[in-house]
């Protein structure tokens, strides 16, 4: 036998190719365990939409339903409450829906009532802060909520953002744009299908 | 006797792993009532992992029957709700013991050189047993378990880019429902649990390496008689075995006492609205996380959007979290303990006290304008304890730190 020399180089190299091969095998092992954690087929398939219908809704009055697992706002709006709306934009972060909020809102619905018809809203009711509820708080000049400056509209319980009753965020919330307005469209006049956009669009 | 004890130490070093860390583990022999909180933890760690196998034999990780089975757990099973009412309890004591233990860290300079690594250790047990409580939080599947489970999950939801589909992801849904419950199951009863003892391990092995601080700062070490045992040094066994077990009984009276007379203690330990089934509907109209988790909150909604997005006071709460990793190295004294500690060192953390515990009352309480105003001059102040530490913690007249360690 010869003398025994080690190359420490060529053992170097095959430590390291041996490891970067063993970690890209790692790496492919990990696909079907990171994965499994995507919503599954099941899942996928229960985003259906939703049809409401608002012949007895009166103004003012709210009604929540289920749409992809998230609360869905439909409420209508008076006269008074409508110019009501109109006379806040200095108050709002984004009045018009034309900064962040952009796309918080399909392109066919209306700048300041966030809507299709301007009394019927139809609004995701999920903070766009933290994912809250906010809750409903339609008194004008509630005390508590800034008084007589408060036109009505929606107050979150988590971290105190405010928004008025076309979902626009009030500034100075924590709460970063307008709540978001899902596609929906009409089937009739009393009839709302939440989930796909009009026709038309 | 001695033939068995001789047989298994050929085989495994029982007597070796005995001597070396309780009946020749010299530890300094002036502990006091903080240097109880070590063996608590253990203690409460034992009795989560005890109640908690026994709570899962009962328990239905599943949206539809979750609820119920709580209630179940509660009614019919036998003693059911004494196992349930040590587990929720045992999870606020559990942090109850380690925020003291922490506090014990900071008061003796026990994060200094050389025990870095058992302070890095310890955070990220801290933080993996925020991680633990949170998701066991989840499982009752009440109002507050749904609705923080919504908050806290929407938080990665804002990070930038990835955010959406990272939500997507932890939720494994489009919204918080039955696979996001399963999956903290999951993590709650088998993932967390694991990498928790095994992080105490290492944390144990970390201390019993360099060897235990002590309220004087003093290392013993560099005292030692001709044997090597250090000077001011006494076996962990029989002397602190025996000590701890005062603080156990003391401990288990007033944890006893919380479990038969106020096991939600108005709402502290299990919030009132967490007797209610969760309603994706419908937040409750306050919601607060468990106070052990409020000053970090605090932050969160003490920092404002910025850009268009939340994404700052999602960071912002991380590195109130995470800055506490960087202590070893911000703290520039000489001296370890308070006893000896500068005038500047010791209002600084009195601050910081007031401010970690005003933060998390304020935690708990809604959104007034005064509090937004006060909780963001807190985390200032949270911040600026870390930030200034590296200067406030160089100036001032300190006192002379004793040779040996003092009565």
């Amino acid at each position: 036998m010869s003398e025994q020399v080690i190359d420490l180089k060529k053992r170097r190299f095959l430590t390291n190719a041996t490891s970067v091969v063993g970690a890209v095998g790692v790496g492919f092992v990990l696909v079907p365990f990171l994965s499994s954690w995507m919503p599954s087929a099941r899942a996928k398939a229960a985003g259906a939409p939703v049809d409401v219908d608002i012949a007895k809704l009166d103004p003012g009055q709210l009604v929540r339903v289920l749409w992809r697992k998230k609360p869905v706002w439909i409420f209508r709006r008076d006269a008074q409450t409508l110019a009501n709306l109109e006379t806040l934009d200095s108050d709002l972060s984004d009045p018009h829906s034309t900064g962040n909020s952009k796309s918080n809102q399909p392109t066919y619905i209306t700048e300041n009532y966030r809507s299709i018809k301007a009394e019927v809203a139809v609004i995701v009711g999920v903070c766009t802060h933290l994912g809250c509820s906010p809750t409903y708080r339609p008194e004008l000049g509630a005390a508590d909520l800034g008084g007589d400056s408060w036109k009505g509209g929606f107050y979150c319980p988590c971290h105190g953002s405010k928004f008025d009753l076309a979902g626009r965020v009030y500034a100075g919330a924590p709460a970063p744009t307008n709540l978001v307005v899902p596609p929906y469209h009409f089937v009739s006049n009393s009839l709302i299908r939440i989930g796909i956009d009009p026709q038309s669009s | 006797m001695d033939n068995n004890k001789n047989w298994i130490d050929q085989r495994f070093p029982l007597t070796k792993v005995w001597n070396e860390h309780l009946a020749e583990y010299y530890t300094p022999r002036n502990f006091n009532f903080w240097y109880f909180f070590g063996s608590l933890a253990m203690l409460v760690l034992v009795m989560q992992i005890v109640t908690g196998i026994f709570l899962t034999m009962h328990f239905k990780p599943d949206a539809v029957n979750a609820f119920a089975s709580v209630e179940y757990i509660m009614r019919d099973v036998d003693w059911g709700w004494l196992i349930r009412y040590l587990h929720s309890t045992g999870a606020s004591a559990f942090f109850i013991v380690i925020y003291l233990h922490m506090y014990r860290g900071l008061l003796y300079g026990s994060y200094k050189s050389p025990r870095e690594l058992i302070w890095i250790l310890g955070m990220i047990l801290y933080i993996a047993l925020m991680a633990e409580a949170f998701m066991g939080y989840v499982l009752p599947w009440g109002q507050m378990s749904y609705w923080g489970a919504q908050v806290i999950i929407s938080l990665f939801g804002s990070v930038p880019f990835i955010g959406p589909d990272l939500l997507v992801w932890i939720l494994g849904d489009y919204a918080v429902g039955d696979p996001a419950l399963n999956r903290f199951f999951s993590l709650h009863v088998i993932a967390l649990p694991l990498i928790l003892v095994v992080l105490v391990f290492l944390h144990i092995v970390a201390l019993h390496t360099v060897g235990s601080n002590n309220p004087d700062g003093v290392e013993i070490k560099k005292n030692k008689d001709k044997n090597g045992i250090p000077k001011d040094g006494i076996p962990f066994h029989p002397y602190y075995s025996v000590k701890d077990i005062v603080g156990v009984v003391v401990f288990l009276m007033l944890f006893s006492a919380v479990v038969f007379f106020a096991p939600a203690l108005n709402g502290y330990f299990l919030e009132h609205a967490n007797f209610i089934e969760a309603n994706p509907l419908k937040t409750p109209d306050h919601i607060a996380p468990l106070w052990y988790l409020t000053p970090f909150y605090s932050v969160l909604r003490a920092i404002p959007p910025m850009f268009g997005s939340q994404f700052p006071g999602v960071v912002g709460m991380f590195a109130a979290l995470l800055i506490l990793l960087a202590l070893p190295w911000l703290d520039r004294s000489k001296v370890k303990s308070i006893r000896y500690r500068s005038y500047p060192y010791k209002i600084a953390l009195g601050v910081f006290v007031v401010s970690f515990i005003t933060l998390g009352w304020l935690g708990m309480e809604p959104v007034t304008p005064v509090n937004a105003i006060l909780a963001r001059v807190f985390t200032i102040l949270y911040f600026g304890f870390f930030i200034l530490m590296p200067w406030f913690t160089s100036i001032g007249k300190t006192k002379q730190v004793p040779e040996r360690v003092t009565e």
